[in-house]
C-alpha cells in the first residue's frame, strides 16, 4: 500500500538551518547535514532543503551544503531556493539533489518547468507554491500566489497556477499556506484539498503542522499525499518517529516501522 | 568492478553514491569497452522510455545483452528494469531487451500518476537480491508506467493494481523502485547485489 509521506524541511540561511514564523523572525537550529541525517534516522520519508535567502552570492555555500547533506542521505532529497534557470537546477542535481523545487522562477517563466523536466524527468521537478487567503467579503475569495519568499503578490489564483504547473510537467506540488507557516495552528486543509482535487499529481501540504492530529486531518479531509513540517521537528516538540507512531496507531498508512 | 551505464537519462549521482557508501568498486561509464570489461552491470534511468533509444545510439545494447547472457550480474533500476521487458506503451518504437515477457503500461485512471512514495513489497518467491528483506518492507517509487507481474517477479507492490516491484532470473535482476533512495532496506538490496 502506498503510504502517506512525512517530509522534514530544513530552511537554510547562509549554510545553517533556521526557522521563522510566518516567514519572519529566524532562529538558528543547526547544521543541515546533521539535521537531515537525524530526521532520516527518525523515519522522515524525504528531506527538503530550502535556501530561503537565496542570492547569487551564496550559491557556492548552498552547493557545498547540498553536497555535504547528500553524502550520507539515502532517502529522497529535494533542494529549492534561487533556482532561476536550467543551469542552476543542473548544478543542484550535480551536487546530489534528487529533485529541485522551483517557485518564483516558474511563475515568471512556466516553460522552465518543462525544460528541467525534459532533462531530468518530471519526477525531479517540484513546483512550490506559497499561497495566502485573499481577504475579502465574497463567500469564496480564494488564495493568492506569492513569490520571492512570500514578499511579492502575483495576483494569481493558487488552484489555477497548480493546474498550469502540472500541465507544464511538474511532478509534484509543494503547497505552503503562508497564513499557517510556522504557527503550528494546523494545515490549511481546505486549500490543500482544493489543490489536490484539481491536479493529477501528488500534493505536499506545508505550513501549520503542530501536532499529530494536524497530520491526520490533512491526510484525511485535506487529501494530501504528503505533508511537510519544519518547526515541529526542529525544536524537539515531536520527532518524526513519535509522529509516525501516532499516525500508525490512528490507522494512517505510513512507513512504520521503517 | 561494477559499471553503472550512463546513457544520458537523468541523474546517476545517487546510485553511484550508494555503491560508494557500501565500499563497492564502481564506475559510471558510457563506453562499450568498459561495459564489456565490467564484472557486474547496473542500468539505471528515470524518465521517458524513449530515452532508452540512447542505448542503441551509443552502441550499448549489444554489449549489455552479451554481458547479461554471459552470466554477469545485471541490475536494472526503474526505467532500466522496464528495459528488461519487451517494451512499453510509453514508446512503442523503442524495443526492450525482451528478457522478461510483457509490456509496461500506464496505471489505471483510478489512481494518481505518477506513483510517488513509499510502498510495501509483497515477496513472491525466494530471491538472491532480496535476501534478508522482510515481507512488507517499504521502498521508494517514482514512475508512471509499470511492468506486469510475471513468473520471474520476486516482489510485487499494489497501486490500483499489482505490478512488478522486483524481478529476478538467474543473474538478471530488476527493481522498479529506487534502492538508492530506500533507506536501509535499499542499501541492503544493493549490498546483496554486490555480493551476488
Amino acid at each position: 500500500m502506498l503510504t502517506k509521506r512525512i517530509i522534514a524541511c530544513l530552511d537554510v540561511d547562509g549554510g545553517r538551518v533556521v526557522k521563522g514564523v510566518r516567514f519572519k523572525n529566524l532562529r538558528d537550529t543547526g547544521d543541515p547535514a546533521e539535521c537531515a541525517t537525524a530526521h532520516a534516522r527518525s523515519g522522515a520519508d524525504e528531506i527538503v532543503l530550502l535556501d530561503i535567502t537565496a542570492t547569487s552570492g551564496n550559491r557556492h555555500t548552498l552547493l557545498d551544503v547540498v553536497r555535504a547533506t547528500a553524502r550520507s542521505l539515502f532517502v529522497p532529497f529535494t533542494v529549492g531556493g534561487g533556482i532561476r534557470q536550467l543551469d542552476d537546477a543542473a548544478a543542484v542535481f550535480d551536487a546530489g539533489a534528487d529533485k529541485i523545487a522551483i517557485n518564483s522562477a516558474a511563475v515568471r517563466d512556466p516553460t522552465l518547468i518543462g525544460k528541467i523536466a525534459g532533462c531530468f524527468g518530471s519526477q525531479a521537478v517540484v513546483v512550490s507554491i506559497d499561497a495566502r487567503k485573499v481577504k475579502g467579503r465574497s463567500a469564496n475569495p480564494g488564495h493568492e500566489v506569492f513569490t520571492a519568499g512570500g514578499r511579492v503578490p502575483t495576483g494569481r489564483d493558487a488552484i489555477q497556477w497548480a493546474r498550469e504547473a502540472a500541465a507544464c510537467g511538474a511532478g509534484e506540488i509543494l503547497l505552503t499556506s503562508m497564513d499557517r507557516d510556522g504557527t503550528q495552528a494546523g494545515f490549511d486543509c481546505e486549500l490543500v484539498r482544493k489543490v489536490a482535487e484539481a491536479v493529477p499529481i501528488p500534493v505536499i501540504a506545508s505550513g501549520g503542522a503542530g501536532s499529530a492530529l494536524d497530520f491526520i486531518q490533512v491526510f484525511g479531509e485535506g487529501c494530501a499525499d504528503a505533508a511537510l513540517a519544519a518547526s515541529i521537528f526542529h525544536f524537539g516538540i515531536e520527532s518524526v518517529a513519535q509522529l509516525k507512531h501516532e499516525l500508525h496507531n490512528a490507522s494512517v498508512p505510513v512507513r512504520w516501522p521503517c | 568492478m561494477i559499471a553503472i551505464v550512463d546513457y544520458g537519462a537523468g541523474n546517476l549521482n545517487s546510485v553511484k553514491k550508494a555503491f560508494d557508501y557500501l565500499g563497492a568498486d564502481v564506475v559510471v561509464t558510457d563506453q562499450s569497452q568498459t561495459v564489456m570489461a565490467a564484472h557486474k552491470l547496473v542500468l539505471p534511468g528515470v524518465g521517458h522510455f524513449s530515452s532508452l533509444r540512447a542505448l542503441d545510439q551509443a552502441g550499448l545494447r549489444e554489449p549489455l545483452l552479451q554481458a547479461a547472457f554471459a552470466g554477469k550480474p545485471f541490475l536494472g533500476i526503474c526505467l532500466g528494469m522496464q528495459w528488461l521487458f519487451d517494451g512499453s506503451e510509453e514508446c512503442n518504437e523503442v524495443a526492450g531487451a525482451g528478457i522478461f515477457r510483457g509490456e509496461c503500461r500506464q496505471f489505471p485512471s483510478s489512481v494518481k500518476s505518477p506513483h510517488v512514495g513509499w510502498n510495501s513489497l509483497t515477496l513472491q518467491k525466494g530471491s538472491r537480491l532480496l535476501r534478508g528483506i522482510a515481507q512488507d518492507s517499504f521502498v521508494y517509487y517514482t514512475h508512471s508506467f509499470h511492468a506486469p507481474v510475471v513468473a520471474a517477479t520476486s516482489a510485487a507492490s499494489e497501486y490500483g493494481l499489482q505490478f512488478t516491484g522486483a524481478v529476478e532470473q538467474s543473474n538478471i535482476f530488476g527493481v522498479q523502485f529506487h534502492p538508492e533512495k530506500s533507506g536501509d532496506v535499499g542499501l541492503a538490496i544493493l549490498k546483496n547485489f554486490c555480493e551476488v
